[in-house]
């Protein structure tokens, strides 16, 4: 083999190299810290499951199931005490529910609005606004609704208590417009154009076509978004933890005050809650069913949203 | 010509409903910024004359006149402090696995379902951990150590999908001419990929701790009290070593508590002290979102070019 | 010894005198670079090459030619291993590199130390986000080479051997972004050639260029093969045509015809071969 080949770096120099050796054993050791950090998430998720459960195994070791989801009353600090779900959960659902039934209509006249009628320049400007409601803190959103919207409303709707469900309930659907537009606007932006092309061509309007084409075609990415709102609707504590009252009561009427799941946690925390008595279990069973109620949405939205970006 | 007239008609039909739509729509949009402005007007005209240096350096008193937030800011301060230290390198570390190394199995899969459902779960959720697992299990007390764990653990999925965004973006023919160079997987990451998304990363921690000022429940949920007359002991002292690191674990209150707190009296003055709170808590959580905007807005524009 | 100091004495190429080198290149004319063997690889469960054997001529420039989809550029990125990117790839078979006959695709073979032996410059210009010094250094530093005389030294060298030297010598700091396209992939070139690389692979390097900036590239690669062993892919004849001394020629993962340029297209031995270069198909 002629000499002019032999120069320079070989393969055993290179193989060698104390350098290349300790990059070597970087990048190893970069690796596994690396996946540490990612399955931190999974250990966080079996620390909450773990947590949960644990302390919830106290608690229906003294209540029994049945008793905590169909018993009508939660009165944890009588003498008499029962432990029924039902005033909680309800208070949340109504609370949740009044949050959509704002952020629904809003929410998709908004998305349809800033995905198929705003132009690019417009958009710009509009979606930094919806990101700075969706920055503010969720305790000024409850100072906002008991403090000043609540005073504001009793002059319009007979009735309406200091603490009630109607006023928090829809200043959470404020709270989680920007949120439902966000993810249902992305959807049908994804929507491809020549979906859009062939409505057009046949002479539609863009209403028809918004309507017609590209809400049926991002319809399981807009559920989802719905879906995940609904989560966090449920899960938001400040807004009615001060806005609704943190007196459990199973009511019909919006109007009134009652304490959601949230609402109660906050409050048992905020006393003197001595860890290993039943009182301290009652916020883990009732975080259990909270956690339980948003993980289904959660889970159906992300497999609703995954179906969604794999179609497109 | 009956055709035309009838395809005029269509026409015009067509335009009427666009325009009605597009009036709802920035009704619509009018309606949600009319909120936005009313709420930050509302406060601004409780709280915002009550905002000044007796408010900023006294601490929290039965008169509300004489009440300040000073024990607040500065645990704010602190566990913001402890928070971005632990979620900005966990999530970045977290995100360069997820898109770097992860290969496609169950596993990936696992860690990747798990951030997405983490992201969803209700920030009590993780005050009733933090509960539970750092305050009783592990022993470690109602402290600024465990504020700053329990908000690192919130914001965490927020930095790592900021982080994988922005990685993402990477071109992947960068990624190809250094691997063509001879690096070895975390040079490239370290050397290429990182800097390139820098700003991405950036804007996501930014957006995530201006998430985690405002945080209240999981604060409270771990006990942390509401009424402190005394700060943490100073981080910095005289004596070597210099550093002094007891005020990890101090007991705390921060401002969104102290807002809350007041918020829930009856006296009308605490409920001014509340809205002064309010304007500084919106006050720093705007601007910071703002920033945010701002990075992302520029970091468009740079990719154009 | 400083490591970095010990690292870059053994990975120096001493080049040395050109005219030096060419002399002992004409009295080796037939040593050999690189020799393939039956190489076989495979995407997943589509085998993309079935068993390719050639030989790659030292200091020459050999061109792969063939229609899209053929696996010539599938074959130029075996031989540096850039497909151990991806999942589900699988090669079989030998691409021995002189002096010391390694054979870059083996399973036991660390395709990063293949990639510090062997250079290759892609299709699209992708200079790094760096500055124009920064680009070029940028192979030093990996082999930690850091020593600030040395890495200038080497880094004018590359410079100059990519023939932008006298364009860039008075803006090193200034982004690599700011240069023309043509600039851009020269730039990438002296980026390969700075840590002296055993054989250099062409991507395709000018298809994303105007027809001045390829006739620089092209002129650029006649100087250069004194000093290096180019392996290149082309969809384009005539520049295989005008820049190789050897070529061969692919279809559907097959190697059809391997031989000296002129030969290959003025009197081809297989008539697929005689039908691409006249363009007949492809």
């Amino acid at each position: 083999m002629s000499q002019t080949l032999d120069e320079g770096s070989t393969f055993a120099a290179l193989r060698d190299s104390g350098f290349l050796r300790r990059g070597r054993i970087l990048a190893r050791v970069m690796q596994v810290i690396l996946f540490a950090c990612a399955a931190l998430s999974v250990v966080i998720t079996g620390a909450i499951l773990w947590v949960l459960i644990s302390e919830s195994w106290m608690f229906f070791r003294q209540i029994p199931l049945v008793a905590f989801l169909t018993d009508t009353e939660w009165t944890p600090a009588f003498t008499n005490a029962r432990y029924g779900i039902l005033p909680l959960l309800t208070a949340t659902l109504w609370a949740a529910g009044i949050a959509m039934a704002v952020a629904t209509p809003l929410g998709l006249v908004l998305s349809v609005y800033l995905s198929e009628f705003a132009r690019p320049r417009v958009r710009e400007v509009l979606k930094p606004i919806l990101e700075m409601l969706a920055a503010v803190p969720t305790v000024v959103f409850g100072y906002f609704a008991l403090l000043f919207l609540t005073p504001l409303a009793k002059q319009f709707i007979p009735g309406l208590s200091g603490f009630n469900l109607l006023i928090p309930g829809f200043v959470m659907g404020i709270m989680i417009l920007p949120y439902v537009v966000s993810i249902s606007e992305d959807a049908m932006r994804a929507v491809p154009m020549t979906l859009r092309e062939g409505a057009f061509a046949l002479g539609m309007s863009r209403w028809r076509t918004a309507f017609s084409v590209v809400i049926p075609g991002a319809f399981s990415g807009v559920t989802a978004a719905y879906l995940l709102a609904f989560a966090r609707a449920v899960g938001e504590t400040m807004v009615v933890a001060i806005a609704a009252g943190q007196n459990p009561n199973l009511t019909g009427d919006p109007r009134e005050g009652a304490a959601t799941i949230t609402a109660y946690i906050v409050q048992m925390s905020l006393g003197d809650l001595p860890h290993g008595t039943l009182a301290y279990s009652t916020i883990f069973a009732t975080g259990l069913v909270l956690f339980l109620i948003t993980l289904a949405f959660n889970v159906l939205g992300f497999v609703l949203r995954r179906k969604f970006r794999e179609a497109y | 010509m009956a055709g035309g007239f009838s395809e005029r008609r269509i026409v015009a039909t067509a335009k009427v409903q666009d325009l009605t739509f597009a009036v709802l729509g920035v009704i619509v949009l009018f309606f949600a910024m009319a909120m936005l402005a009313t709420l930050v007007a509302d406060l601004l005209i409780d709280g915002l004359g009550r905002i000044n240096a007796q408010f900023l350096t006294d601490f929290p008193s039965r008169r509300p006149e004489e009440a300040g937030i000073l024990s607040a800011w500065v645990g704010t301060s602190l566990v913001m402090f402890v928070t971005a230290l632990l979620a900005i390198p966990l999530g970045i570390g977290a995100g360069l696995y997820l898109e770097e190394y992860a290969a496609k199995n169950w596993l990936s899969d696992l860690i990747e379902i798990n951030v997405s459902n983490l992201a969803g779960v209700p920030s009590i959720i993780y005050g009733l951990l933090a509960l539970g697992f750092f305050v009783y299990g592990l022993g470690l007390g109602q402290t600024v150590l465990v504020g700053g764990m329990v908000l690192a653990l919130l914001i965490l999925p927020i930095v790592v999908v900021a982080t994988r965004e922005a990685v993402r973006a990477v071109p992947s023919g960068l990624r190809e001419s250094a691997y063509g160079l001879g690096c070895n997987r975390w040079q490239v990451v370290w050397s290429y990929v990182l800097p390139s998304a820098r700003p991405g990363i950036l804007t996501g921690a930014i957006v995530g701790l201006s998430r985690a000022i405002g945080e209240t429940a999981p604060i409270i949920t771990i006990g942390a009290l509401t009424f402190i007359a005394f700060l943490p002991p100073s981080p910095i002292q005289a004596a070597p070593p210099f550093l002094n690191f007891d005020w990890l674990n101090s007991p705390f209150t921060v401002m969104p508590i102290q807002m809350f707190n007041w918020t829930s009296r009856p006296q009308a003055g605490f409920h001014v002290n509340a809205a002064a709170t309010g304007v500084l808590l919106l006050g720093m959580t705007l601007i910071m979102n703002g920033f945010a905007i701002y990075l992302r807005y520029h970091l468009r524009k740079g990719q154009r070019s | 010894m400083t490591d970095s100091s010990r690292a870059s004495t053994l990975l120096r190429d001493s080049s040395g005198d050109p005219t030096m080198t060419q002399a002992s290149t004409t009295e080796t004319p037939a040593a050999i670079r690189a020799d393939v063997r039956d190489l076989k690889f495979w995407y997943g469960k589509f085998q993309a090459l079935n068993g390719v054997t050639m030989p790659i001529h030292d200091r020459k420039v050999t061109a792969i030619i063939g229609p899209s989809g053929c696996g010539k550029s599938t074959l130029l990125r075996c031989f540096n291993r850039i497909h151990d990117l991806y999942p589900g790839v699988r090669y079989e078979g030998q691409i021995n590199l002189a002096p010391e006959n390694i054979n870059l695709v083996e399973k036991g073979i660390d395709p990063i130390l293949v990639r510090l032996l062997v250079g290759m410059v892609f299709q699209k210009p992708n200079p790094f986000p760096k500055s124009i010094y920064e680009n070029v250094a940028a192979g030093l530093y990996v082999r930690g080479i850091r020593n600030k005389t040395e890495v200038e030294g080497r880094v004018e060298e590359a410079l100059r051997q990519a023939a932008l030297w006298n364009e860039v010598k008075d803006r090193l700091t200034k982004p690599a972004f700011e240069l023309s396209g043509g600039q851009q992939q020269r730039l990438c070139i002296a980026r390969a050639l700075a840590p002296k690389p055993k054989l250099l692979l062409l991507d395709e390097p000018t298809s994303a260029l105007d027809p001045i900036a390829t006739a620089k590239i092209e002129e650029l690669m006649d100087s250069l093969v004194k000093d290096v062993t180019i392996l290149i892919v082309t969809h384009n004849l005539a520049q295989a045509a005008r820049i190789s001394k050897f070529t061969a020629f692919m279809h559907m993962g097959n190697l059809v015809e391997f031989g000296e340029t002129e030969q290959l297209f003025t009197n081809p031995t297989v008539t697929q071969t005689q039908d691409y270069v006249t363009g007949r198909f492809g």
